[in-house]
């Protein structure tokens, strides 16, 4: 387990040498987006569109912030419930060279094999975690889907990001090893 | 008889709102703490640390211990002997509108398909008791997604017995993983029927962490329970280690005799509950 700063645009070259368990900070350019974002950035590709926005080599980060507070960048940010979009991830990858996925909880098992196909990563971030991680991110302006109040396109910019890697490209899985390596029964 | 204006209930449950989702029990935050002493794995006790943490910063900076500030579940016991000017539902609703509004909450209600965000959290999930005397006690519970997503109802046949619910319970902990947001707090509701043992299970997330219950058999499965999910191995985050499950709390009620309803509300360390009584 080793510990890396990473800035997107991400390269193969970097993704090939994490391993499940490794501590990353990002810094630089990161994009929130729900459910409700995917579908729709998804369905713009099916329709063979272009995304509004560039996502190749880039990293979105699951989640809906709280309101910014008078003054402050943003509002508590933790990630949410990964599996959510398990849906709408690999083809974020396969037609537009999605990256890196920041969330909480397991993948399934399309997603795994998605991220060791596209040369990706998905890493966790700590669950309700939401005021210490807002202290990361520097800045934040919404990008895309107003309407959709917290489930909005956010861009952001942080400052040391700390995740841990959960799914590396050799198919591993941090979740099920830590079982493996805790359970008592 | 004794009246309470719309404006006292609207103002308390908008107050109540805030507190529960900037302000982490002092029960939880010290069982968090006192975690990181008996947690096994050294990430584990990394994450329970960024989680005390994280629990500090919130109250000092008056912003939400989570982004998730869940739906808004509210419980009132109202006095019989109390008049209530106005509507009282339309008192709480407009209540958490003001406390999401004023406390820079994130407001997470939608409608169910179109997925259309109401913008101002409300309608409350409102469950609404009548006792003796002339006061209304609020407890406001926000309650967000992920370890809500994560609970099960199981109706038994009487057969399944202590066994078949304490297995049922830990399969529920395990399946949840590291969705929930571990460490996690277990309301369980035992008996009743379709509709009752979830209402139990959710009443059983308000009791303070670590709180035995009083029938030496619950509390002996409360016990069991613990432990058996303590050794699932999921940790602090899902990231492994020992502490997986920080209180597990029995509510239980009368049911049929041809049933055996078993809930099981999950919630995640941001468990969250204000009650005052006006
Ligand atoms: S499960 Fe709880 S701590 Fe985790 S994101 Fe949801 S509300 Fe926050």
């Amino acid at each position: 387990m080793s510990e890396v700063i990473l800035t997107p645009p991400l390269k193969d070259a970097d993704l090939k040498k994490l391993r499940i368990g490794d501590t990353v900070y990002i810094t630089g350019t990161i994009y929130t987006a729900r459910d409700a974002a995917h579908k729709r950035l998804c369905d713009l590709l099916a329709e063979g569109g272009e995304l509004p926005f560039e996502l190749k080599g880039q990293i979105i980060y699951y989640a809906g912030p709280a309101p910014a507070k008078p003054g402050a960048v943003i509002g508590s940010i933790g990630p949410t419930s990964s599996y959510r979009m398990d849906a709408y991830a690999p083809m974020l990858m396969a037609k537009a060279g999605l990256k890196g996925m920041i969330g909480k909880g397991k993948r399934n098992e399309a997603v795994k094999a998605a991220i060791a196909k596209h040369c990706a990563v998905y890493f966790g971030a700590t669950g309700g975690a939401a005021a210490l991680l807002s202290k990361r991110v520097k800045q934040a302006e919404v990008i895309l889907y107003p309407e959709l109040g917290p489930e909005a396109v956010r861009r952001l910019q942080v400052e040391n990001f700390p995740v841990t890697v959960i799914n590396d490209v050799y198919g591993g899985d941090l979740y099920e090893e830590a079982l493996k390596a805790y359970q008592e029964i | 008889m004794r009246t309470i204006t719309y404006e006292e209930i609207k103002n308390t449950v908008a107050e109540l709102c805030i507190k529960s989702c900037n302000h982490l029990g002092e029960d939880v935050f010290q069982k968090l703490k006192s975690s990181v002493h008996t947690e096994k794995s050294p990430v584990g006790v990394d994450i329970l640390k960024q989680l005390v943490k994280n629990a500090l910063i919130a109250a000092a900076d008056e912003i939400p211990i989570c982004q998730d500030c869940g739906l808004a579940v509210v419980f009132a016991e109202v006095g019989q002997d109390v008049h209530i000017e106005g509507s009282f539902t339309d008192a709480v609703n407009d209540g958490v509108i003001q406390g999401y509004a004023d406390g820079y909450l994130r407001k997470s209600t939608c409608t169910v398909l179109a997925r259309e965000n109401y913008g101002n959290n409300a309608p409350a999930i409102l469950h609404t008791k009548l006792v003796p005397g002339e006061n209304i006690k609020l407890t406001v519970a926000p309650k967000g997604g992920g370890a809500e997503n994560m609970s099960a109802l199981k109706m038994f046949p009487p057969a399944a017995g202590r066994t078949g619910i304490i297995d049922f319970v830990v399969e529920t902990v395990c399946q949840a993983g590291p969705n929930p947001c571990p460490p996690i707090v277990l309301g369980i509701g035992l008996g009743g029927n379709f509709e009752m043992a979830p209402l139990l299970a959710k009443e059983a997330l308000l009791l303070e962490i670590g709180e035995k219950n009083d029938d030496p058999t619950f509390a002996a499965m409360e016990e069991e329970i613990l432990n058996r999910c303590n050794r699932l191995g999921i940790g602090p985050g899902g990231l492994g280690g020992s502490t997986t499950v920080l209180a597990v709390h029995i509510k239980d009620a009368p049911c049929h005799i041809a049933s055996l309803p078993c809930a099981v509300n999950i919630n995640c360390h941001a468990a969250r509950h204000r009650t005052k009584v006006i």
